[in-house]
């Protein structure tokens, strides 16, 4: 009994080393961004969306507080890590900022057209689906993830989003795995997790919305998918689409179970 | 230019320009007088020290500045400086290969610890100088920042 | 009128330990946006504090500093229940101040 003891604490730091054949200069950035997160701008954006949320607004003049974001009208805490869903009064999942997009639309009267014409922060601007998905997400900050997968439009979410993941297109032939479906990747300085594994899939959602510091603007995972399929030389995905819910359904589902930190403060 | 820098500091320090920048630290009510447009303006972290009325500062190893050795992104860079030289009044920050090196003076003459933690933007891999007031002298130190072009996404 | 700061202040034994989120582009007046065009010069310049009401720390600072500023500071002589409002004035004149109370603990 005491060698096999001693037999598995002299395997144990060989097992430390290759969990943590992890670049130093990644370890340096986690650290320092860390420090960057413990004072957010991002809670600046957080505090906006929660005005925004209370306040009426729109042609309607109402405010989002009757917003159903899948645990009730109205119940904000713990929603966020509940997502995406679906939802049985647009017959489809969504993603929680497609939610609050509709929310917007059907409680305070504004329309699809006017809140995706320019859905993405610049310096000048932030969208308020921006701000108030920051007020949203943070409110689940810390909460484990638990994208539901009951329902048969959600596992067919999530089927879709998988099959998305692979799919190879645009003109370099690139998929999201091309960069994210395999280990050890890295794009200079930034190593590219491999989100069909849990451990590394919590990478894909943690941290977003976050504050980055490029730019010093605030962005959303529908930024982000948007800027992916950018940088893949793809088509332009639609604005709180289904199929970008999909993706994101793919993404948290792999990332179940573990705790959701953010928002956070990206590159 | 390296050598003017030493220069500076090789300098005893003067009554005349010390008397400045300590009566600039005196004025009631705000510590810091008006926004030094000379200091701010100037492009080399000599000119600003000049406009200060730094003069004659020793390294010490007492100004302890805590930053990334290589920045995630240059365009904000968080720093942690403490002074723990006795009686520190103000620290000034320089971010020397930045076209405007002088970053800031923080005045700690009414009330506060010798400690702030900024953030900045650093434009190349560069020293971080900081020059510390305490007990009508001058203290200095430098940490290096490495900045590179980072990557593409989150 | 500029968007409010976020302040935290929460003791530690008799300091307090102030946090601070300022909402400013801090332009350096080297960007240019998106027609082309430069962005002109627009950044806080100088920041004071004061504990109830009495001034503590203060600070002038240049375009480098990072856009939507975040600084920390610590005031001697603190209780908890004691205000910290801190102001900045950018170069256009333009100003903010807000205030905060100091918690016990952190």
């Amino acid at each position: 009994m005491r060698r096999a003891i001693v037999l598995a604490l002299a395997a144990a730091p060989w097992l430390q080393a290759a969990a943590q054949a992890e670049d130093p200069v990644a370890a340096e950035f986690d650290k320092f961004r860390a420090v960057l997160e413990q004072d957010n701008p991002a809670e600046l954006f957080e505090a906006k969306g929660e005005e925004l949320w209370k306040k009426p607004r729109g042609p309607k003049n109402a405010s989002l507080e009757k917003c159903d974001l899948g645990l009730g009208p109205g119940v904000v805490k713990g929603a966020y890590a509940r997502m995406p869903r679906y939802f049985a009064d647009v017959d489809r999942v969504m993603d929680a900022e497609a939610r609050i997009v509709h929310c917007m639309i059907a409680l305070q009267g504004y329309t699809y057209a006017e809140l995706a014409k320019a859905p993405f922060s610049n310096a000048n601007r932030t969208p308020d689906p921006v701000s108030i998905a920051t007020y949203v997400a943070a409110q689940s900050a810390g909460l484990k993830l638990a994208a539901p997968q009951g329902h048969a439009r959600e596992r067919a979410a999530y089927a879709a989003g998988e099959e998305l993941f692979f799919y190879r297109a645009g003109p370099y032939d690139f998929s999201c795995a091309s960069c994210h479906g395999v280990d050890d990747k890295r794009i200079r300085t930034q190593p590219l997790p491999n989100f069909t594994k849990p451990a590394q899939a919590i990478r894909a959602v943690q941290g977003w919305p976050g504050y980055r510091m490029t730019g010093g603007v605030m962005h959303t995972l529908q930024w982000r998918m948007n800027d992916c399929f950018r940088q893949q030389r793809f088509p332009e995905p639609g604005y709180g689409s289904e199929m970008v819910s999909a993706l994101l359904t793919y993404l948290t589902v792999n990332a179940n179970g573990q705790a959701y930190r953010g928002p956070g403060i990206k590159r | 230019m390296q050598q003017t820098r030493r220069n500076v500091l090789r300098l005893g320090w003067s009554m005349g320009l010390l008397a400045a920048f300590g009566a600039a630290l005196l004025k009631p009510g705000r510590a810091l007088a008006a926004w030094n447009k000379g200091a701010f303006e100037a492009k080399t972290v000599a000119e600003g020290m000049k406009a200060l009325g730094i003069s004659g500062a020793e390294e010490s190893k007492d100004i302890v500045i805590r930053a990334p050795d290589i920045a995630e992104n240059g365009a904000v860079v968080p720093i942690d400086i403490t002074s723990n030289i006795a009686g520190t009044t103000a620290i000034s920050v320089f971010i020397e290969k930045n076209p405007f090196p002088y970053t800031g003076s923080f005045d700690f003459s009414q009330g506060a610890v010798p400690f702030v933690h900024l953030r900045a933007k650093v434009g190349e891999s560069t020293p971080v100088r900081v020059v510390a007031a305490a007990g009508g002298r001058f203290y200095t130190a430098a940490k290096e920042v490495k900045v590179t072009i980072g990557g593409c996404g989150g | 009128m500029a968007d409010p700061m976020k302040i935290r202040a929460n003791l530690q034994g008799d300091v307090a330990d102030v946090r601070v989120l300022m909402a400013h582009p801090m332009e350096t007046g080297q960007r240019r946006d998106g027609a082309g065009k430069t962005v002109p010069l627009h950044f806080i310049q100088s920041i004071s504090a004061t504990l109830n009401g009495k001034p503590v720390f203060s600070a002038d600072i240049s375009q480098a500093i990072s856009r939507n500023p975040v600084f920390a500071f610590k005031v001697k002589g603190a209780r908890a229940g004691d205000t910290i409002a801190i102001t900045w004035t950018d170069n256009k004149g333009e100003t903010r101040t807000d205030q905060a109370v100091v918690r016990a603990g952190s």
